[in-house]
Order: structure tokens, then sequence, then C-alpha cells
């Protein structure tokens, strides 16, 4: 099935993206050229140069620099976030799904509240609950999203708990736990999927906006959102400094993205078969 | 003389109707309505009905998937849903498998052969409480059912329809059971297959003493296999026919009925000797 997917040249290129980027994340400290904190203030907004690529912002910190070191918390906190959401929805949703009667009756229920509010104003109530801290960004998306994963998760898996393969394990006495993880999860794998590499896409978006607003990662440490909104206050005078992390933002949700229609054609078996 | 190895006394079951007159009203559809059978040690108990009469609904029953509202299941005298120690609850799982009616979806398309059968060599070593060969008693069931060895290593869709419901019997036979319950197991196959199936199944009894319990809309197979025959009709059991020879001496008007609109084996003679040769030529093939 992964062979399916190595042969579809936008898989590819999206995973090269991300992983390309993820490399460039975590080897920033040898690739960056310049100390993404040190300023420069004689040398703001130059334009690009051998010792500044992506020239200098507002401060004159070398922002190809702040870029790479921007997608730690970037793109390391949105897949912490997903797995944090998947984590959770997953386990909800098949217990809701498999188990059926009071348990799904409970989980439905809490999940439908949870349904009930915009996911933005609930995020931003529970920041300003807790305190202005990525952290409590990470767990407010978390605590917002996971319901919508429990309800997708819960659909499939009741889906599956009636095929025949299920009735037979059930009937011969394999235990829960096996039928579970033998037969549940890898059969919602492709959802599943799907699910987190859309997933991861809007946590970046959702990083980066709250960022954006002051209230995710704060001032000097760089992150995309983060630049964005200090590029934003010399929008009109020096335009040029939005586009860098605009066009990164972009380029990187849209892979992933991409990313999770492909898997969702590579991971189901009947496509194979054509 | 030993009892019966599986008995269902009064087994009812129903379901709430999705269109309720009222609101919050909470009408019943009786899909069971006291159903009461015994299967001996070694036989066949054909179970056929016309569509909706609850076949399915009283296999799952027996297979202890669905707990019916009243009424006992009882395997080997044990109760299969009451309370039980882990040896009961081993030895209940052990005595009866199950092949459903529907091959495309009784195996887990991400599963090979080999882990579609190691499935149940894994709960076989549980329930004997020692490690088995696996290759091996794999290739041994999948010879048993006419299969080579070669094809453990293929994926269900790898399979024709026949072949993969010969798996979903090898996969039934792996926890070496004494019933095999068999819904409609073979009514999505072409005649021929039906009749290699059908063959098999008597092999199988015959080399391993099995008993069967055979759910089928199609009384052809039943006559070519079982031993007793029950009619099913709204959830009830219409006609029992405890000797398969003399199944033209039926008398209820349903089980009748069915005989002639479906067989139309001998009733009347003159008008039924076109469909008996024909059922003979599908016997035959
Ligand atoms: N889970 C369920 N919820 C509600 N009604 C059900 C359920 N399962 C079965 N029924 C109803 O019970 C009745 C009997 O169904 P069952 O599947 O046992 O029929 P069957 O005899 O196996 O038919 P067929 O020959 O078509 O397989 C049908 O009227 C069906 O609508
Ligand atoms: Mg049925």
């Amino acid at each position: 099935m992964l062979q399916q997917l190595f042969k579809n040249p936008v898989a590819l290129l999206c995973m090269g993206i991300v992983l390309l980027t993820a490399l460039l994340g975590i080897f920033a400290p040898l690739v960056a050229p310049n100390d993404p904190y040190a300023n420069d203030i004689l040398n703001k907004f130059a334009g690009p140069s051998w010792q500044f690529p992506l020239g200098t912002d507002q401060l004159g910190r070398c922002v190809f620099s702040r870029m790479l070191y921007g997608i730690r918390p970037t793109l390391f906190l949105s897949l912490l976030t997903m797995l944090g959401t998947i984590g959770l929805g997953v386990v909800m949703g098949i217990t809701a799904g498999y188990f059926r009667g009071t348990v799904d009756e409970i989980i439905m229920r809490v999940v439908d509240v949870m349904l009930s509010f915009p996911s933005q104003i609930i995020i931003l109530a529970v920041v300003a609950l807790l305190g202005v801290d990525i952290r409590n960004v990470v767990i407010a998306s978390i605590f917002i999203k996971w319901a919508w994963y429990a309800r997708m998760i819960r659909t499939a898996t009741i889906k599956y708990t009636n095929m025949n393969f299920v009735l037979f394990s059930r009937s011969i006495g394999s235990g829960n736990f096996y039928i579970l993880t033998r037969h549940m999860l890898p059969c919602i794998a492709a959802e599943l999927a799907v699910l987190a590499s859309l997933d991861t896409g809007w946590a970046i978006l959702n990083i980066s906006t709250l960022s954006f607003l002051g209230l995710g990662v704060q001032a000097p440490t760089p992150e995309w959102g983060a630049m964005l909104n200090e590029a934003k206050n010399v929008m009109v005078s020096n335009p040029e400094q939005m586009i860098v992390p605009g066009i990164a933002v972009v380029v990187l949700v849209g892979a992933f993205n991409m990313l999770g229609d492909c898997l969702r054609d590579a991971l189901d078996p009947k496509a194979v078969r054509q | 003389m030993k009892g019966p190895i599986l008995t269902a006394t009064d087994i009812r079951v129903s379901f709430r109707k999705e269109n309720q007159r009222r609101l919050f009203g909470r009408e019943r559809q009786q899909v069971l309505r006291g159903i009461s059978l015994a299967l001996e040690e070694g036989e066949c108990l054909g179970i056929i009905g016309e569509s909706g009469s609850g076949k399915s609904t009283l296999g799952r029953v027996l297979c202890g998937l669905l707990k019916p509202e009243a009424g006992t299941v009882r395997i080997n005298g044990l109760d299969i849903y009451g309370r039980h120690n882990h040896r009961e609850n081993a030895q209940l799982h052990h005595s009866l498998s199950v092949v459903f009616q529907d091959y495309t979806s009784s195996a887990n398309p991400r599963f090979r052969v080999r882990h579609i059968i190691g499935e149940s060599l894994r709960v076989l070593e549980r329930i004997v409480g020692s490690k088995l060969d696996r290759e091996r008693r794999t290739a041994e069931v999948l010879e048993q059912v006419g299969l080579p060895s070669s094809f453990a290593a293929r994926y269900p869709h790898e399979l024709s329809g026949g072949q993969l419901q010969r798996v979903c019997i090898a996969r039934a036979l792996a926890i070496r059971p004494r019933i095999i319950l068999l819904d409609e197991a073979i009514s999505s196959l072409d005649a021929s297959t039906q009749v290699q199936i059908m063959d098999l199944l008597l092999e199988l009894r015959r080399s391993l003493g099995l008993s069967y319990l055979f759910i089928t809309h199609d009384l052809t197979s039943i006559t070519y296999l079982c031993d007793r025959v029950a009619f099913m009709n709204n959830g009830e059991i219409v006609e029992r026919v405890d000797d398969i020879r003399h199944i033209a001496e039926i008398r209820h008007p349903y089980a009748r009925l069915l005989l002639e609109s479906v067989m139309g084996i001998g009733v009347e003679y003159g008008s039924g000797d076109n469909a008996q040769a024909q059922w003979a030529a599908a016997a035959a093939c």
C-alpha cells in the first residue's frame, strides 16, 4: 500500500517538502548562517545578500535564520497538537463506537457539547483562562479538537464493528484488545491518516494565528506567525517582510493537505486492486 | 447416550423499531418468537426460511454475538450467555465456529491468509495453553479445505469467491470446533462451486466428526447436506422434518409453499417431473 504512495509524484513532493522542512528545523543551528536573535538596528530592512540570504527585519535580524528556527515551534508544536488530539480522539471514538450503549451515550454527549462551541473562541477563552503561553495553546487545541476526531473515528468504528471479520473474531473469543488493535486500528488508519494530515495543516495555521495575535509564541522567539505579526507593522513600507513567512505557511499547510489526500488514496485497499 | 451438543430453548429477540408511531414510542419488532432447537453430535441441522424470517438473527444468538431477551443457549450443557470461569469460557468459544454468507467482508482486507487463519490459531493457543507450529497448522487446514499452502501469503482480494469461502471455512476449522454454523455460507457462490463446497463440508464432517448448523434459503443445498430440517417463518419454527427423505410429506402450509415454489420436488407427480429433473441436474454438476 505504501508503494502506491511512493509512486505518486504529488505525494512524493509533499513528503519531500515536509521532510525537508523538518530536517531544516532540526538542524537549524547548523544550517542557519546567523544568530536569529542578534540584532543590528543600523542594518534593518536590508535586502538579500550573501550574509543575509533573505534580508533582515525591522531589528536587523537575519530573516532566513529566523525562518529556520521558526520551524521548530511551528512544525513540532503542531505535530504535538495533532498527536495529542489523535490519541485522545481515537481512544474516545473507538471506545464509543465499539462498546456502544451507555459509554457511547456519555462520550457522544460530551462531544456534542464540545462541538457546539466555535473552536477559535474556545481556544481564546482557554488561553485567557490559563494565561498566554504556547503550552496553553497546545492544550486548548487538543481540548477543542479531540471531539471532532472522536466523532469521525466513532462512525468509522461502527462501520467496521458490523463487518463479518469482526463478528467472527468476537464469536471465537479473541479479546477486545486484540480486535481493537489488530482489526479496528488498521481499518480506520486510512481515515485517521487523512484526518491527521489535514489536521496538522490546521494546527500549523492555528499556532501561527495565535502567535500572530500575540497569544502563542512570545516575542523574541522566532515563529512564522509571530514574524508575520511583526511584519504587518511595516506592511506598507516594506511589504516583502510578510512574503517570506506567508509563503512558508501556505506551502507547508498545502503540503500537509495534499499529503492527506494522497494518503487516503494509497490506504484504500480497493484502490490498490485496480 | 449423550444429550444434544447444542440446545436452544425458547429464544426471543426483538429490535426497537426505527419508525415509532408516537414520539418516544417504545414499539418493538419481534424477530424471534420462542425458537427451540437441539443439535445432536455429528448431525447436520438445516434451518430454512425466507428473507427476513430471522435466520441470521438466530445464528447471531447461537454463536454468542447477540444476547436474547429470553431463552437460553447451551453448548455441552453450558449456558453461553451465563457467567463462567476462564476454562469454561475457553471451552465455549472453542466449540462453535461460524462461516458467514458475505465472504467479501468475512476477512479483513489487510490480513494475509496466513494471518486470517493465524487469528484462530492464536485463540486456540490461548485455550490449549501452549505454542503451536502456526506455519504447519495453517498449511494443514488449508489442505483440509483443498487449497495449496502457497495461498497463505495472499491477500483476500487476490482470491476468488470460492477460494475465499474455503479460507473462511479453514479459519473456522482452525480452532478445532465441534460445531460449525454456516450462515448462508454457500449462497453467494455459483452452482458448481456450491456443490464443491458442500462436498467439502460432507467430507470434513466425516473425517472430523463435526456437527453443522446450516442456515439457508435454498432447499437444494439442504437436501444435499442435511439430516434434519427446520422451517422458519416470521421468527418461528413452523415445521420440522426429522428425516430428510420424508421432506415431501410436510404438512404446514408455509413449508409446503416454500417447497413447491422453490423446488417443486415431486410433491405432485406429473407436474413436478420437470423440476425434479432440473434439481437432479443441479445436484449432479
Ligand atoms: N440490528 C437490527 N436492528 C433492527 N432490526 C433488525 C436488526 N437485525 C435484523 N433486524 C430485523 O430482523 C428481521 C430478521 O433479520 P435476519 O437478518 O435474521 O433475516 P434473515 O432470515 O437472515 O434474512 P436473509 O435470508 O435475507 O438473510 C428483519 O426484519 C430485520 O429487519
Ligand atoms: Mg441472513
